[in-house]
């Protein structure tokens, strides 16, 4: 076992202008124990790169993220983001999260199936007629996530101009002060303030009614637990999946077989996914740190409690004990239970959406466009915790 | 009338292994093979597995309090 304190090294290691995972995970992956690593702000913490490790720390119940708040998280940025739910364990986790989670089973989302659809053959329409070449993020992997987690939440669509730059902020990793992160949670709040208020008067069908029914009717949560989910599901509800949505047509153009294959096999469109998921390591490092309530050894390394540890599911999804193949695109990969969407009580709550999304958008897009094709140099989100690009012109 | 005990149980057909039980629930739900499981044959009637159950993104776990079914509860 390794406990030796050395220098840590310098983290993330992912840039921010690609999709690649970087080849220090390769090494890292290969090494015993774990690897001590130091963000740009906070403390040091233990980095898991392998798979059987990932779903150790993810899933037991030693290790927490609501510890995180006595201690200087490793993060990217000066200010700390308002982790919210993310930032809580169980029980507390699991009350707020049931609340919300109804509205995203499998069976609730596969409802909205047909409205994604036409959404998207509606986006579609709209880009053809105004002709190539056109900016898939723009005109199709935005307003498509956006339109759907509006709807079912109760957001007005035409506010997007106003929340884009909030949510852009609060999952930035630029140099904005512990003050502007501040005061952009705040701006983000009082927005979603007014909307709650604004649902107390004229109640609609939609998720933020069934959440302030949960906290007037049934005290099940506080007035800013209300607040702070509304704003947790509109912003993890499209900034995701609007940058997966390119990131999965890059990684499909880069493999052209695999597309072709798509294409002649339109039934693997879940299965694809499940894969491009495991396949493509969507953060620019591992974050949320969970803290050790007790001494536990993970990966040949004693992890004390009180220290924070890591986990990269972009470098466990490729870890070959796990998966053959690893940095092989196979579309028809079975048994892939990759670490995509995290793992443990923070599973993404949105997943049976995302994937709804990712399946309907990829499946029209390449249906309708069979000479889909970049048309220009691709713009990267730069400074932001999820990869993807700014502007990805594309012509067909 | 004494309270009963509740039963609980796993489908391993809706099963997605997310780790949202076990981790939430270690004392009930346990994810060690390739569904989670349920490790007590009955529980004691407690708030926090119907959240569990309404939480569970596959839908896959019902609670049974030996009359009917009561979670995950329907709105």
């Amino acid at each position: 076992m390794t406990t030796a304190d050395t220098t840590p090294l310098a983290y993330p290691f992912n840039t921010a202008d690609g999709l690649q995972l970087a080849e220090e995970y390769e090494r890292v992956r290969e090494l015993p124990g774990l690897l001590r690593v130091q963000l740009p702000y906070g403390e040091s913490a233990w980095l898991v790169t392998r798979y059987a490790d990932a779903r150790l720390v993810l899933g037991d119940q030693r290790f927490s993220r609501a510890a995180g708040a006595e201690h200087d998280e490793p993060r990217q940025s000066e200010g700390r983001t308002n982790s919210g739910i993310l930032g809580m364990d169980p029980p507390d986790h699991t009350r707020l999260r049931s609340l919300v989670a109804r509205a995203f089973t499998v069976r609730q989302v596969e409802k909205l199936r047909p409205q994604v659809r036409e959404l998207t053959a509606s986006l579609l329409d709209d880009m053809e007629a105004s002709g190539a070449p056109a900016d898939l993020v723009d005109s199709y992997a935005l307003p498509l996530p956006v339109a759907v987690i509006c709807r079912l939440l109760g957001v007005p669509t035409e506010d997007r101009p106003r929340f884009r730059v909030w949510s852009d902020a609060a999952l930035s990793t630029s140099s904005l002060t512990a003050a502007e992160f501040e005061a952009n949670r705040e701006e983000l709040r009082s927005y979603m303030g007014e909307l709650i208020a604004l649902h107390r008067q004229e109640p609609q069908d939609d998720l933020m009614t069934a959440l302030i029914e949960a906290r007037d009717g049934g005290d099940r949560l506080t007035e800013l637990e209300l607040v702070d989910l509304c704003v947790a599901v509109l912003v993890a509800g499209h900034e995701t999946t609007a940058s997966q949505i390119p990131n999965f047509t890059l990684t499909l153009l880069d493999h052209p077989d695999q597309l072709a294959r798509l294409r002649e096999q339109p039934e693997l469109i879940a299965n694809a996914v499940e894969e491009l998921l495991r396949f493509v390591p969507l953060g620019s490092g591992a974050g949320q740190a969970r803290y050790a309530t007790e001494d536990v050894e993970v990966g040949g390394t004693l992890v004390r409690a009180g220290s924070p540890v890591l986990v990269a599911t972009g470098a466990a999804n490729r870890d070959a004990l796990r998966f053959s193949g690893p940095g092989v695109l196979d579309i028809a990969r079975e048994g892939n239970q990759h670490l995509g969407f995290g793992h443990g009580v923070h599973h993404c709550l949105g997943a049976p959406l995302a994937r709804l999304e990712l399946q309907e958008a990829l499946s029209a897009l390449i249906t309708r466009f069979p000479g889909l094709k970049l048309a220009g140099d691709i713009t990267w989100k730069t400074e932001m915790l999820v990869r993807g690009p700014r502007v990805m012109p594309v012509a067909w | 009338m004494t309270a009963m005990t509740w039963t609980v149980r796993v489908d391993p057909q809706l099963c997605l292994a997310s780790g949202m039980c076990a981790g939430a629930a270690p004392d009930v739900f346990a994810l060690d093979t390739e569904h989670a499981r349920v490790l007590p044959e009955a529980v004691e009637p407690d708030e926090r597995i119907l959240d569990v159950a309404d939480a569970c993104p596959a839908q896959a776990i019902t609670v049974h309090d030996g009359r009917t079914v009561i979670g995950p509860r329907r709105d």
